[in-house]
């Protein structure tokens, strides 16, 4: 018997307690029990290149989990893992583990897609499609084999997302209609519309005013009760505004090769990561002298 | 230099250097002189062509416009017509249709979306490249080869089947190619939202890529079967008919017995003495000439349909 085609299964082993290593002196400290993504040494290449290397951390079930750092340091490259999304880039290929709720993720029996449907993502730039609105929210549901009407769930997902006021009257009409913050709302209700367990977010705000910035961060900030949120962002104070964890990464010259490679030099409550953080790089950064 | 003289003492840019310079443009303004001239000149000669094959023609299309439409080919000035050519050409046009844009469309699917980036696709895209510029009366010589004579059994010989396959090899790299670029320039933004909302490759391909794609594809295709429709060479080499009877055809001799296209009907009707057959030639020319443009609308409204579907 294979289960392997349910969409809704990642694996069909049941999850062997006791496997994540739980490390103490890893910078996974203090994270609450038992972490949603557990990433040991986890290195990505773009071919020969060394993108990022050595990574080692936890993410918290129901936290917002901030990455900051200057640009090309990997913050990315790392998040695009927790979702398989690497692997549509040819050149990309990781060494390490990233463990999913004890699951390895990148476990060859592991299927890519049914992994994205349990962890969604928001880009950087928001890509509606080309439909309506309602078509854009249907979207995932739709391919993930739900049929018949799905009014509820589109009203359900645009009520999640903020965004269900001001469309409610046109959910007919085309996505690419609507202002950029409310484009990016879809995509948030586009990715929560599969009921994902974790909602990972590429620099969701940096294309918006501080007002749609604003909706946003109160949305994250809510829907914490419900998911589990990874964002990468540029804004220090966003990251101390909602985030409960910031992960700090840099990029460093290669003594060898010349080439920068990304780390991740600290990663702590985001409380103490801006109010006394341990590296003077951190420091540096936060404080605006770097980067 | 003029910058800094333009700038007054405060260090603040003066009216001066902001306001329109006096001195004409004279290089920007012969440039624009020479597009306008190369524009100008590309228009003049589509419709100098346009109004002498009109003008040429008018005497035909005028005293007998259905006659010439309707009636087979003959050796009577006053009798001939090219409806023989019409259904030759607009058979072309479905074979074209059904074989090439399939095969066609589906390479480039191929390759753009699951084939590896190393050095084999590479060389196949170039040759893909390359075969676009082949002349076609390699391809009729090819048709020649396998589709009259190897394959006889199936295409009958010299037939419209053997024309349609011929020209479907010829344009196939267009349409090859014009689809691998509107594949291409579909923004991976869209392919990397659905996938990441748990699409497979497939149903990206299908829901996101086809349908982003299908505009820039319909306009290859039409381009491909105005290509096809206007090929003589290729189809004199496979044995395309000057002259037959038509008397009774079979359905199967429709498709494997003799042919002729509007392209051949031109040709043959150029070459006869000109006291008598003045008009014709000129007059098959517009009959191509319209049903090219009756493609293209149809292509025209098909796309502005689409793209007004997909809400752009
Ligand atoms: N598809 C790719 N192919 C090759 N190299 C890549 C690719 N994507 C990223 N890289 C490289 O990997 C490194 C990390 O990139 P990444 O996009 O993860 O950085 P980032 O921290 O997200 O930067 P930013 O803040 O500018 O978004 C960079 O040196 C980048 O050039
Ligand atoms: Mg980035």
């Amino acid at each position: 018997m294979s289960t392997e085609t349910e969409a809704p299964t990642i694996k069909t082993e049941i999850p062997t307690d006791g496997q994540t290593a739980a490390s103490d002196e890893l910078p996974s400290k203090g994270v609450a029990s038992p972490p949603v993504f557990t990433a040991r040494d986890l290195t990505v290449y773009y071919g020969d290149f060394r993108a990022v290397g050595d990574v080692n951390l936890d993410i918290g079930e129901r936290e917002i989990t901030a990455f900051i750092g200057p640009s090309g340091c990997g913050k990315s490259t790392i998040l695009r893992c927790f979702n398989r999304m690497n692997d549509l880039i040819d050149i990309a290929r990781i060494e390490g583990s990233l463990l999913y709720h004890d699951i390895d993720l990148y476990d060859p029996e592991v299927d890519p897609v049914a992994v994205r449907r349990r962890i969604g993502m928001v880009f950087q730039k928001p890509n509606p499609f080309p439909k309506s609105i309602y078509d854009n929210v249907a979207y995932g549901p739709r391919i993930a084999g739900v049929k018949g009407s799905m009014d509820d769930l589109v009203e359900e997902s645009l009520i999640g997302a903020g965004l269900w006021a001001e469309v409610k009257d046109r959910l007919g009409s085309s996505a690419l209609g609507l202002s950029g913050g409310q484009q990016q709302r879809l995509c948030i209700a586009r990715a929560i519309a599969v009921s994902p367990d974790v909602l990972l977010m590429d620099e969701p705000c940096s294309a918006l005013d501080p007002i749609a910035t604003g909706t946003i961060e109160e949305l994250m900030k809510e829907m914490k009760n419900e998911y589990t949120i990874v964002i990468v962002t540029h804004n220090m104070q966003q990251a101390a505004r909602v985030s409960d964890r910031t992960a700090f990464f840099t990029a460093e010259a290669d003594e060898a090769t010349g080439q920068r490679r990304g780390k991740l030099v600290e990663y702590d409550e985001t409380s103490l990561i801006f109010s006394n953080p341990n590296d003077d790089r951190t420091e540096a950064y936060i404080t605006g002298r770097f980067g | 230099m003029s910058n800094t003289a333009k700038t007054s003492a405060t260090g603040r840019p003066s009216l001066g250097s902001l306001q329109k310079r006096r001195t004409a443009d004279v290089k920007g303004q012969v440039f624009l002189g020479l597009l306008l001239l190369a524009v100008g000149l590309a228009v003049a000669m589509v419709l100098a062509v346009l109004f002498s094959v009109i003008v040429d023609g008018l005497d035909v299309l005028g005293s007998r416009l259905w006659s010439f439409l309707s009636n087979p080919s003959s050796s009577d000035p006053e009798k001939a017509g090219v409806v023989q050519g019409i259904r030759g050409s607009l058979l072309i046009a479905a074979i074209v249709s059904v074989v090439a844009f399939p095969i066609g469309i589906g390479a480039a699917i191929y390759l753009e979306e699951y084939a590896e980036d190393n050095t084999f696709t590479r060389l196949i895209e170039v040759a893909v490249r390359n075969l676009a510029g082949v002349p076609s009366i390699v391809y009729g010589l090819l048709g020649l080869a396998v589709f009259v004579q190897s394959l006889r059994g199936i295409t009958g010989g010299s037939s419209v089947i053997s024309g349609g396959l011929t020209l479907s090899l010829l344009v196939l790299p267009i349409v090859i190619i014009t689809a691998s670029e509107a594949i291409r320039a579909v923004p991976s933004s869209l392919s990397d939202g659905a996938y990441g909302l748990g699409a497979t490759q497939w149903e990206v391909i299908r829901t996101q890529i086809l349908p982003a794609a299908l505009p820039g594809i319909l306009t290859g295709a039409v381009l491909s079967i105005a290509r096809a429709l206007g090929e003589a060479a290729p189809l004199l080499v496979v044995g395309a008919a000057a002259f037959y009877t038509t008397g009774f055809q079979g359905f199967l001799d429709q498709f494997q017995g003799a042919f002729t296209a509007l392209p051949m009907n031109v040709a043959n009707f150029a070459k006869l003495p000109a006291d008598n057959w003045a008009g014709h030639a000129a007059a098959a020319s517009v009959v191509v000439l319209v049903v090219v443009f009756f493609i293209n609308l149809v292509a025209i409204i098909a796309r502005a349909r689409i793209t007004k579907k997909l809400g752009r």
